[in-house]
Formats: structure tokens, sequence, C-alpha cells
């Protein structure tokens, strides 16, 4: 059994990262939730903090590794006779069928991803920095909560076209990493 | 800018957390525009190639972070200790977060670009 070095980077940018964020972001909402009415101090406890905190650096680390390593991957330009199955773009826009996958889904995942860990920065900001005011007004949870609903739909654009972009057309390339021996 | 708010007395001062709103929508919007003014301009998309292999995606990403945090830092600023109108701050706020969605949407791009 073997993945090769992009697969496998491709993998921790969308299965860790990715998923794991969007998993993130929808449990910092049922936490907004709870201290939502704000009748009293609503203390966090310290891996609520935590969990605040690797939420936030997990999504940046989601789009700047989708940015900066996978995204050059795939649309690296193709040289002429070569296998496109190593240009995924390029792969996907040969054939009209397909090119929407790129010209729609590519084009609107990796903008709109940006505005979930921008959001949710926000969201823990004010979480761990301005508790009182959260607890003072409800306009401010109310607006904070929108927020954070927001960036979990971008999160889930980014991740879902990312899935299914990825199945059409997978990041493939580098060196193979053997996993598991197989039976003969 | 004093219109709308005052020093803060006996009420918390939400001035923090208004600007940390209003900045993180405007830096959404300011998002969407630039991806909209670099599909519609090559020149454009040329200047935000930060990084080559990724292309223009670098600058717009980058301009756009830099501009959140830049508004972000300078309303924190004016908005220290300060108790402000947060429904005409939400309002703006969750327009600029819209927009910034919306202009990511590529049919809307293209829809403002004449294609």
């Amino acid at each position: 059994m073997e993945i090769t070095q992009r697969e496998l980077i491709t993998a921790i940018h969308g299965m860790l990262f990715g998923g794991f964020f969007l998993m993130a972001i929808f449990g910092a909402i049922v936490m907004l939730l709870e201290g939502r009415r704000g009748t009293s101090e609503w203390p966090l406890s310290r891996w609520q903090m935590v969990y605040l905190i690797a939420m936030v650096a997990i999504g940046w680390a989601a789009v700047l590794s989708g940015t900066y390593l996978i995204y050059p991957w795939y649309r690296a330009v193709a040289p002429a006779g070569a296998d496109l199955a190593l240009y995924p773009k390029f792969l996907l826009t040969a054939h009209p069928s397909t090119a929407g996958w790129h010209n729609f889904g590519m084009e609107w995942k990796e903008h709109i991803a940006w505005i979930a860990p921008m959001t949710m920065t926000m969201v823990a900001w004010v979480m761990l920095r301005h508790r009182t005011v959260w607890n003072a007004d409800r306009a401010i949870r109310a607006a904070v909560l929108g927020f954070a609903a927001t960036a979990f739909l971008a999160a889930a654009i980014a991740g879902g076209w990312g899935a299914m972009i990825n199945k059409a057309a997978p990041v493939r390339g580098g060196n193979t990493i053997r996993l598991m021996r197989s039976a003969p | 800018m004093n219109a709308i708010h005052h020093e803060t007395q006996n009420r918390a001062a939400n001035g923090p957390v208004a600007a940390a709103l209003l900045a993180c929508g405007f830096g959404c919007f300011a998002l969407g525009v630039l991806v909209v003014a670099a599909d519609g301009s090559k020149r454009f998309a040329a200047t935000l190639n930060f990084y080559n292999p990724s292309g223009s995606l670098s600058g717009v990403t980058t301009v756009a972070i830099v501009a959140w945090l830049v508004a972000w830092a300078v309303l924190a600023h004016l908005w220290k200790n300060k108790a402000v109108a947060l429904r005409t701050i939400d309002t703006a706020a969750f327009l600029l977060l819209a927009l910034g969605l919306l202009l990511t949407f590529p049919p809307f791009g293209d829809l403002l670009l004449g294609r």
C-alpha cells in the first residue's frame, strides 16, 4: 500500500486541517450557543481556550497549505505531450464535461476558503479577550454567532468542493511512500 | 466618528469588539474586490503575483489579510475604551461580509465583468 508525497500532503491539508477546522467551527458554535444567554459571567475553561486557539491555528494551516503547497501542484502548466494525470487543472479543463470543476469549483473554493480563518480568528479573539462585552451585550453575541455561522458555511463550501475536485482530478506525484507491505 | 461613539461610563466598552467585527467584514469585502479585480485585469493579476507557483491567489489573499489587519488595528486604536453604536457597526459589518461572499462567487464576478 503506497501513497505519493503530494497525495499525502493533500490528505493532510484536506482531511486533517480542513476537516478538523470544519468540525472545530461547529464545536465553537455550540460553545457560543451555550454562552449566548449572557445572564451571568461565563468563564471559559482552560481547555476551551486551548480549543479556540487550536481551531484558529488549523484554519490558517488549511488555507496556507492549500495556497502555497497544493495549489502550485494543481495549477502547474503541463508540458506538451505530458501525462495530464499529473496536472489536475489541465486535466479538468481539457474536456468540457469536467472544466466546470475548475472554472467554477476551484475558482470559488480557493477564494472563499480564506474567509473562514479570518472570521474565526475574530471570533476566538472576542471570546478570549472580551468576554465581559460578550456577557453584557446581546447584539455582540448575535453578531459574533452570525460571523461564526458564515465561517462554517465558507469552510463547508471550500472543503466540499476540494473533496469533489480532488476526486475528479487527484493531486499526484512526488516520491512514493510505502505505508504497508502488501500481502503476496 | 464622534457621532457614533462616546466615552464609556457605566456600560462595558464594546469598541474593541465592534472594531474586530467591522474590520473582519472589511477584510472579507477587500478579498472579494481583489478577486474580481484580478479576474478582470491581467495586468492587475500580474501585480498580485507575489509567489509565482500560486499565481495571483498569493497576492489577492496577502493584500486582503493585510487590509483586514490594518483596518482592525486602526479601528481598535480609535475605539479603544469606547462604547459605539453597535447596530450601525453590525449592519455595516454584515453588509461587507455578505458582499465579500458574493464577490467570491464566480458567476457574480463574471456578471460584474460583463462576461
